[in-house]
């Protein structure tokens, strides 16, 4: 077995992960060929229904806000040494915090007030819905993954529940919360471009969008420039090293986790209180196992989750057009490309290391061979 | 084995080197750490591959690709961290990849009928039955010698085997190896004690730098031969010729009766008390293992006792409220640990991170939650001048520094503050000499300055150069305590070997 | 107690735990040799699609279980040459087969049968018979045990017989063999193994091989015995269920059958609970179908809390294997 090769840097970063995409591409485009369709035919109408026009675009943007909160939910959980892949259920508690306010405080608070209070109150439920695996991981040592699946599949049922039940709004069919009313709904993208008197069709994209961007700024922050940051990245690399810096690693781990869960909870925010404008079952679609993808290949780096989140903001929004122009297209071929790109940029990240790295080596060492060519001439 | 050549990377580990070793014979192989010995022995038992070079065995050349041809060729090997299943018996331990018979029941009787036979021969004991993880660590090491023989092993490895072993366990190990040369067994025994070969052995190589400096019989040299064509020149390990007597005042730490048992049950402190005063510095010495690890956690605040008291600074600390490793470093104890790597460094932070671990909460790196990096690389850049670490670069990321200077690296961070009492472990394992002579002084200079060291150390030789007055450790209690001038090995490994401390060990030259 | 009730529960018990046996059984030979496989969903998945695609296409039981043990072989091969023989993480490994898993096989279904996922309903004639029917038949008259043993425990798919049969055979192969105690050597110090002159790399690769058969097995039984057909996402979270038992267990095989024995009787007292009444305390109303439809999720839960699995885990659990200078 090799050591782990030494890199350098820029390679590291990102030629890697454009490698390990590509390899993703490169399979998921037999799989393609395997169902009879022409890859190179889905990727350009994928990039034209992503980037083609400026609904086109808004959608993109309003898919990657998502991805961008599971993203940095899964990167903060990594760099504190755990795998959260309870980002679904997480996102569903903080749709349903968002929705409780809603509908409870709705109709007597103004929108600035009710906003951020839906806001926390999301927050709060994500944080609360992951902090409990986490003290599982910490006092039980419950594998952290184990625990947060098992709470998506009963946070899914918990919601199914109250929307058949008590949350449904009388005489409608589908398990769905009645409207909250225009206090509850966020600025959309059209709305606020109108503001500055510039013409915008009308999309999902709304106000969440800068939250995220915020969110991705507040968390590189905190990682690499807090005191706290720094003890939940040394109980990540080191636990025997933070329990010597005096870090207590369980305390860490549900910090950590309640983190995660807190920006995963936003995905309600930008979904409940951006688009729907009432509580419904199926808001998260897959969102929380997009933010492993995306975490994975932005390499656990806010910068690097921003520019992935919107390769897959991009993905979906083609896949949803593909599905439109090609029969028998469904957005699980973007699943399955996401379930390779998390094999090919997390679990075989290093296979295509040693390759790069002599590739890279022989590089450098060509241009010295002319020289030397010229040197025995001359 | 000849002209081998070993490069790990940018690392000469072996160059051009000749080992001739004959039959029946004891034949050491010393150096430092790093010289060479070890990845020499690796190829020999197949774990690499030399990159050029030959081996012959028995008169035969010989390709060694694997373990597998090793032990093919009579080749045994007994390891410096015993390779054992802790949770298997120790038959199945001696068994596993020699099983005589797919089914074990079978395989089993087979082994054990074996083994006795072996055992009644060679006088090596080992209870069968039990887990290995209910075996002390002389009978492991039994074990493993046992797992080599019952494979016809007619050449016997030893890394470093009396690294765990106390004085008394240690010449019992001597006793065997003889009859095993009475026997015929080729013996390589691998270590850097001198005073062991000089005892032991027939013939001794000498390696240094990954080449062979000295090939001779014991008979011709003698032990400050080896230890200069070790080190390459004269060091003075032993106590510096102006040293002060320790001037000690008061008393900053008492520690009264702390006792501990692990979580599987195992008492590991016992009863413990000392007193560190102002002046001094206090070695710890005994076989690693004897709970000094534990008593370096507990005065650190890294484990909680169940009985015993803490008196440091006014403070006073019980079980209930035992202090925690911030409020240690806020009674002005530090804490260097034994496992520099796991403990003492983030080894994927940058140098200039890692220089704050522990103290990462203090105001001066610390302002309201926002970590003030400007200070922290300063402060970085001037313990790694003071301290000599190299390279001077804050930016490198702690797992590429050499052994040498992560120690280094964490030494000046615990001394930057200003310590009152440096609790200290193993300082100087895998340091290369000029930084052991550097540590060293550091130690002094701290204590010179009115601080106290509580030193645990397994090597005796720094225990002795350090200390003013030493304690013994041994099964989690203190065996016994003497003032520097009145100890000796033979003094302190009567008290490191417990039980039989009655009986002197025997580390004597055999007659000639 | 009715004792056709008990027959009835017991037959529940026994259909639903046998995926479960199956792959905690998987999961068992692999942890025991010190690679963790969280992959054991998407396997499940995989192979249930393969066995109900090459069953709906060749109209053979023999072919559809082919295939399906194919599939499991080469997911199983592909998690050792990521993780064994280059070092990846273990569990990121395990979810990435999941999640191809999961979207590859509805993009196949909806690609090849064009039923929105699903594959077409299997025959009998396709599908694993049930076993024993004629004994059971006869033993209906007999009073008490009749419907005990005759419902209970006769009647089943050959399946649920074989799982029971291969937590024996595990337990045999890795207790009673010199192979399983090298495999089991590996997962606690493969330096020792490596040492020995054997090959850590090998064992480890026998172990997944074991692991693709028997995950192989579980799908078969999800389409070949227990539905007619694959469904997307048909699995529902039982691959980490059987994990669960596993832990529970302590890493032996015995100890993880009857940890899946116990998922399979709540679950089975639990449909039974169905529209039961709660009582006054707690509301009067019914029992939701969704607490029902949780249970075997919040049991995973409390199973992982209750027990601490660190000190019982194989010590080299999850950590590649890399020759130490």
């Amino acid at each position: 077995m090799n050591r782990p090769i030494e890199l350098p840097r820029w390679l590291d970063l990102f030629v890697l992960p454009l490698v390990n995409l590509a390899m993703a591409f490169a399979v998921s485009a037999v799989v393609l060929v395997t169902i009879g369709q022409d890859p190179v035919q889905v990727l350009g109408l994928l990039v034209k229904g992503a980037f083609g026009s400026r609904s086109g675009i808004s959608y993109t943007l309003y898919y990657t806000t998502t991805f961008v909160f599971t993203g940095l939910a899964v990167a903060v959980a990594f760099h504190a040494g755990l795998f959260n892949i309870g980002g679904e259920g997480q996102a569903m508690m903080g749709g349903l915090g968002a929705g409780l306010v809603a509908l409870g405080l709705g109709p007597s608070l103004p929108g600035w007030m009710l906003l951020p209070l839906m806001v926390l109150a999301a927050m709060a439920f994500g944080m609360l819905w992951a902090a409990v695996p986490g003290a599982l991981q910490a006092w039980r040592g419950s594998h952290v993954v184990i625990t947060t699946i098992m709470f998506n599949f009963i946070a899914s049922a918990l919601l199914i529940y109250l929307l058949v039940g008590p949350l449904k709004e009388p005489g409608n069919m589908t398990p769905e919360s009645r409207a909250f009313g225009p206090a509850a709904l966020l600025p959309g993208m059209h709305q606020m471009l109108g503001w500055v008197g510039l013409e915008w069709p009308r999309t999902p994209l709304n106000f969440s969008v800068l939250l995220a961007l915020a969110a991705a700024v507040v968390v590189y922050l905190l990682l690499w420039r807090t005191q706290p940051g720094y003890a939940l990245r040394t109980v990540g690399f080191a636990p025997a090293a933070a329990a010597y810096a005096g870090i207590r690693p369980k305390g860490q781990i549900v910090r950590a986790m309640a983190l995660s869960g807190a920006l995963a909870a936003l995905v309600g925010i930008n979904e409940i209180a951006g688009v729907h404008n009432r509580l419904m079952a199926d808001f998260v679609a897959g969102a929380g196992f997009t933010g492993i993808a995306v975490s994975l290949i932005g390499r656990n780096h806010p910068l690097g989750i921003v520019l992935a989140a919107l390769l897959f903001g991009a993905l979906y929004q083609g896949g949803a057009e593909l599905a439109f122009e090609i029969q028998g297209f469904s957005r699980d071929m973007v699943f399955t490309l996401q379930g390779l790109i998390v094999l090919f940029a997390g679990a075989m990240s290093q296979v295509a290391a040693p390759w790069l790295a002599s590739a890279y080596q022989r590089l450098r060492r060509a241009p010295a061979a002319p020289a030397e060519a010229e040197a025995a001439h001359g | 084995m000849r002209a081998i050549e070993k490069r790990f990377g940018a690392v000469h580990a072996n160059q051009a080197v000749d080992l001739t070793v004959a039959a029946g014979t004891v034949h050491g192989i010393v150096g430092e750490n790093g010289a060479g010995k070890s990845t020499l022995m690796s190829i020999l038992y197949g774990f690499y591959q030399a990159d050029s070079g030959m081996i012959e065995v028995e008169g035969r050349p010989a390709r060694i690709a694997n373990s597998h041809d090793a032990i093919a060729l009579g080749i045994g090997m007994v390891h410096q961290h015993f390779m054992l299943v802790e949770t298997f018996s120790a038959l199945d331990n001696v068994m596993l990849g020699a099983e005589p018979s797919w089914f074990l029941p079978q395989a089993r009787a087979q082994v054990r009928a074996k083994l006795d036979a072996l055992m009644r021969d060679t006088g090596l004991v080992v209870d069968l039955d039990k887990t290995v993880a209910e075996l002390p660590v002389g009978e492991r090491q039994r074990l493993e010698i046992l797992k080599a023989l019952v494979r016809g092993a007619r050449i016997l490895i030893l890394d470093e085997p009396t690294a765990v072993l106390t004085p008394h366990e240690t010449e019992q190990l001597f006793v065997t190896l003889r009859t095993l040369r009475e026997r015929g067994t080729t013996i390589l025994l691998i270590t850097h004690k001198l005073k062991e070969i000089m005892a032991l052995a027939d013939v001794v190589t000498v390696m240094r730098g990954g080449a062979v400096v000295l090939d001779t019989r014991i008979a011709d040299t003698s032990l400050d031969g080896l230890a200069q064509a070790m080190v390459g020149r004269q060091v003075h390990l032993g106590r510096a010729a102006d040293a002060r007597p320790a001037q000690t005042g008061g008393v900053l730490l008492r520690a009264e009766g702390l006792q501990w048992r692990d979580p599987m049950g195992v008492l590991r402190l016992a009863d413990v008390s000392l007193a560190l005063r102002a002046g001094e510095i206090v070695g710890i010495a005994g076989v690693s293992g004897n709970g000094q690890s534990e008593l370096l956690d507990a005065l650190a605040g890294l484990l909680t006792p169940q009985a015993g008291k803490l008196d440091v600074d006014g403070s006073s600390f019980t079980p209930a409220h035992w202090l925690r490793p911030d409020h240690a470093r806020d009674l002005r104890i530090a804490h260097v640990p034994e496992d520099r790597q796991r403990r003492g460094l983030v080894l994927p932070f940058a140098a200039w991170e890692s220089a704050v671990l522990g103290y990462q909460k203090r105001p001066r790196y610390d302002r309201l939650g926002w970590l003030r990096q400007p200070v922290m690389r300063e402060d970085t850049a001037t313990m790694m001048e003071r301290y000599d670490v190299r390279p001077r670069d804050i930016t490198l990321k702690c797992a590429n520094f050499s052994g040498g200077n992560q120690q280094k690296l964490v030494l000046a961070r615990e001394a930057q503050t200003e310590p009152r009492i440096l609790l200290v472990g193993q300082p100087t394992r895998g340091v290369d000499i000029g930084a052991i002579e550097f540590i060293h002084g550091r130690l002094r200079a701290l204590r010179d300055g009115g601080g106290a060291v509580l030193l645990v150390s397994s090597e005796l030789d720094e225990i002795l150069a350090l200390a003013d007055r030493v304690l013994v450790m041994e099964r989690g209690r203190i065996a016994g305590e003497l003032p520097i001038e009145q100890c000796s090995v033979a003094a302190l490994g009567r008290l490191m070997g417990g039980a039989d401390a009655d009986k002197a060990p025997v580390l004597a030259a055999q007659p000639a | 107690m009715d004792d056709v009730l008990i027959g009835s529960l017991i037959a529940s018990t026994l259909r639903v735990a046998t995926p479960l046996i199956l792959c905690a059984l998987a999961s068992t030979l692999s942890e025991r040799a010190g690679v963790i496989d969280l992959g054991l969903e998407g396997k499940m998945l995989a192979t249930a699609f393969a066995a109900a695609s090459v069953g709906a296409v060749s109209g053979s039981l023999a072919l559809a279980v082919l295939g399906a043990i194919a599939v499991g072989l080469a997911l199983s091969m592909l998690h050792g040459f990521a993780c064994v023989s280059h070092r990846g993480d273990q569990v990121v490994m395990g979810m990435a087969i999941t999640m191809t898993a999961a979207g590859l096989t509805v993009v196949l279904g909806i690609a090849w049968f064009k039923q929105g996922g699903q594959t077409p309903p299997l025959s009998d004639a396709v599908r694993m018979g049930a076993w024993f029917t004629g004994a059971a038949e006869a033993l209906r008259e007999v009073p008490l045990l009749g419907a005990i043993v005759g419902g209970g425990l006769l009647g089943h798919s050959g399946l649920v017989y074989g799982a029971i049969v291969l937590v024996g055979v595990v337990w045999w192969l890795l207790y009673r063999t010199r192979i399983g105690l090298r495999l089991r050597a590996t997962g606690e110090n493969p330096a020792m193994v490596d040492a020995a002159g054997v090959s850590v790399l090998g064992l480890r690769y026998l172990a997944l091989a074991g692991n693709g058969v028997l995950a192989a097995l579980a799908g078969c039984f999800l389409v070949l015995a227990q539905n007619p057909q694959f469904i997307p996402n048909m699995t529902a979270g039982r691959g980490y269920m059987a994990i669960a038992a596993m832990i529970f267990g302590k890493w032996h095989p015995g100890g993880a059958f009857l940890a899946c024995l116990l998922f399979g009787f709540l679950d089975a007292v639990a449909i039974r609970l169905q529209g039961a009444v709660l009582p006054a305390v707690l509301g009067g109303g019914a029992v939701p179908v969704q607490a029902i439809q949780a249970l075997p999720y919040v049991l995973t839960v409390v199973l992982l809390a209750g027990f601490i699995g660190h000190a019982y885990a194989p010590k080299a659990l999850g950590v590649p294997y890399v020759k130490e200078r």
